[in-house]
């Protein structure tokens, strides 16, 4: 009998002995690593490192230009506003009965499935002098003669908005889902009550879905903070795109303050989760009951 | 509530594990200060050694793997394998950790140079082979050397001699201002971009930071970095970052430099599209064989010293490739030191790839003959503040062998970005006097 018991509390544990090993050697242990070289001099390859205490710490907080960068965020929190309203559109268009429904729910998620980096080549050539975007743009008589990256606002912009490209799919696939776990005789019902589309979204969807909505918020909060692949391939932090990440990644790499980078980086996450706790604070998420 | 506690005590006890892993991280270096010694006898040298290169392009073509077979002849008994690494510095910096990095690669540049002794070993004092080889001073440590460079190059202006010859120049400007016109000339009277950036592939811009002893013509310029400032009235980078500010405030570069590509820079320049990039002489093989890929004529492709004379003399700096060295946990140093030597010596890498020998006593490759005509002076400057530069340069987070500042400086002279010239050379001149205090000798 004791033996059965035994094996009745151990079972669970075997299921998760395989994801518990990858979550821990790749998860915390990096991470476990990340926090203690933060208190450390290391410059990532030499065999002697010192323990310096929190100097890194104080380092970071005692400059206030490396926290500029998180102005560039604001370019993608915006983005992601815009993106969020897309997915939020295309989402609640295709859950109706559209003709070629499938084939538009594939185009928009598709470019998500594209590696990054690709994406990043693919659109220096667009915004490229007498690219992509500039032949497109001459086929309807508007003769182009801007550089799309020359400037910092423009960089940011168009940056942010290949972002959007990128990202939408994702926002629209959580959406769509979210939207199709709505019974679909609540649609009925509003519609004998004479609910048009718009009051249908307003009463129906919008609140049935509001969980995924907030997570999808969070998501690109933190996304915009710690933006690093698009700007990182196109530009490379140069005419002010650089972003916080990227910042991190040339103290680490460029300037072998691993120790310092490390700290920056428990920063970040630091900063992430205190936005993410404020929101949980201001918007707690109520369990929705639509029926 | 018995589960939950279970969770809890595993969780603390994974975590505890993986802090102690954590804290054994380091180590190594208990065989500091070991020799590679060269061996008198070939045909008794044996082995299979692991050669770490950034050279996929070779790797690839099989033209390593015909050095390798030529390396046979006199060495039957070395087996010699490659092992090529597209993202060289960064993947190389990850093995150094461990004591798994081939018999012999490429010091990366991450390496202090104090460090050596930890990580290669030894090939001999730099009194005795300097006698030979050139740029013993960049690897030598405590007088003992630790990396040996397979060819070497100068850094100067790829041109285009028919574009250039279009706009009427036909001598080499001798300072930064007839250099300027020269340009002006170029983008009044021809097509041509008259100078190319590659702002955004980024390394092309850290070249000019090789400008370096071409100004003063001292082969103590480094330690001059080290002891000076750069970007004082009359330092070495002020005057390159000067004439770089003004190509670009005057309007002599590509009209969109935040996509540039470095690829196609190639071609164009051997067409005439692009007239000037401030490269390295390593390039020109590569413009070269872009011309005939193109179409274009290989010798329009010339080659300039940068525009400064001291008593009407140009100088240029030799500088090492990458130095290859053999790993301290190599267990063949014979054959791996084998290798570096004939590597160097007997392979004809340098020939190939129209580089400067290492030999001392080899003729200058042919497409550094105009040097010779011209008198230019090729100086090798003394290194020993080498390693002291590169901790100021990360202390000070200036980045003189990083993209990024002379990207901001590009954006300052076309208005991308508000500041003054002299304010920003200025403040990165307090910024590495500063850092100079710190990081001492």
């Amino acid at each position: 009998m004791r033996r059965a018991r035994l094996w009745r509390t151990l079972t669970p544990w075997l299921f998760l002995a395989a994801p518990l090993t990858l979550l821990i050697v790749f998860t915390y242990a990096p991470v476990a690593n990340m926090l203690a070289y933060s208190f450390t001099d290391w410059d990532g390859v030499s065999p002697e490192l010192t323990y310096t205490g929190p100097d890194n710490y104080v380092e970071i907080f005692t400059r206030p230009e490396l926290f500029q960068v998180f102005f560039v965020s604001g370019y993608y929190l915006a983005a992601s506003a815009v993106q969020i309203g897309l997915a939020l559109y295309f989402a609640t268009i295709l859950s109706f009965n559209v003709r070629f429904r499938n084939l538009f729910k594939g185009i928009l998620f598709f470019p998500y499935l594209i590696n990054g980096v690709a994406i990043g080549f693919v659109f220096l050539y667009f915004f490229q002098d007498g690219g992509t975007l500039d032949s497109v743009l001459a086929l309807f008589g508007h003769e182009s003669d801007r550089t799309w990256l020359g400037s910092p606002t423009s960089a940011n912009i168009s940056l942010a908005s290949v972002s959007v490209w990128r990202y939408t799919g994702l926002n629209f696939v959580l959406f769509l889902g979210a939207i199709q776990s709505i019974p679909g005789e609540l649609y009925e019902a509003a519609e004998l009550d004479g609910a048009n589309r718009w009051h249908q979204f307003r009463f129906i969807i919008a609140p049935g879905i509001r969980p995924v909505l907030s997570l999808s918020v969070i998501l690109s909060i933190s996304g915009s903070l710690s933006v690093f692949e698009i700007p990182y391939i196109m530009t490379g932090g140069a005419t002010g795109t650089e972003t916080f990440v990227i910042q991190t990644v040339k103290l680490a790499f460029q300037f072998n303050k691993t120790g310092l980078a490390s700290a920056a980086a428990v920063v970040l996450l630091l900063i992430i989760l205190a936005v993410t706790w404020l929101q949980r604070r201001l918007v707690p998420d109520d369990r929705v009951d639509l029926v | 509530m018995n589960h939950r506690k279970t969770l809890k005590t595993l969780t603390g006890t994974a975590l505890a594990a993986v802090l102690l892993a954590s804290g054994c991280t380091g180590g190594g270096g208990s065989s500091k200060g070991a020799d590679a010694e060269a061996a008198d006898d070939p045909s008794q040298v044996s082995g299979t050694i692991t050669v770490l290169t950034h050279r996929t392009d070779i790797v690839q073509d099989g033209t390593m793997k015909k050095y390798a077979e030529d390396f046979n002849r006199t060495y039957p008994k070395v087996k010699v394998e490659f092992d090529a690494i597209t993202d060289y510095e960064a993947e190389v910096k990850i093995r150094m950790n461990t004591e798994n990095y081939g018999d012999v690669l490429m010091i990366p540049a991450v390496i202090q140079k104090n460090d050596y002794p930890k990580f290669f070993a030894s090939l001999g004092t730099q009194k005795e082979l300097s006698e030979k080889y050139r740029f013993t001073g960049f690897t030598a440590v405590d007088g003992k050397v630790y990396g040996q460079s397979p060819m070497g190059a100068t850094p100067g202006f790829l041109y285009n001699k028919r574009i250039w010859a279009e706009a009427g120049v036909t001598d080499w400007p001798t300072t930064p201002a007839e250099f300027l016109t020269a340009l002006k000339a170029i983008k009044a009277k021809t097509d041509a971009v008259p100078y190319y950036t590659n702002f955004a592939a980024q390394w092309p811009l850290t070249q000019w930071t090789y400008v370096n002893g071409s100004v003063s013509c001292d082969t103590e310029a480094t330690t001059a970095l080290a002891e000076g400032n750069p970007w004082g009235a009359d330092g070495e980078l002020r005057v390159g970052d000067r004439l770089l500010y003004d190509i670009v405030d005057q309007g002599l570069i590509e009209k969109d430099p935040a996509t540039t590509n470095w690829e196609n820079s190639k071609p164009q320049l051997a067409k005439g599209e692009i007239a000037t990039a401030w490269l390295g002489s390593w390039a020109i093989i590569q413009f070269r064989q872009a011309a005939e890929k193109a179409g274009a004529d290989p010798d329009d492709i010339g080659f300039m010293p940068f525009p400064a004379r001291v008593d009407g003399k140009a100088c240029a700096t030799a500088n090492p490739d990458y130095n290859q060295a053999v790993s301290i946990h190599s267990e063949h140093k014979a054959a791996a030191r084998a290798w570096v030597d004939w590597f160097t010596e007997k392979s004809g890498y340098a020939a190939d790839n129209l580089s400067i020998s290492t030999l001392k006593d080899a003729p200058l490759p042919e497409v550094l003959k105009p040097y010779e005509e011209q008198g230019v002076e090729l100086i090798e400057l003394d290194d020993t503040a080498g390693g002291t530069v590169k901790n100021i340069d990360s202390a000070s987070e200036v980045g003189i062998f990083g993209p990024a500042y002379r990207q901001e400086l590009v954006d300052i002279a076309r208005g991308a970005k508000d500041g003054d010239i002299d304010d920003f050379l200025d403040d990165l001149g307090k910024r590495w006097t500063e850092a100079e205090k710190t990081v001492g000798s």
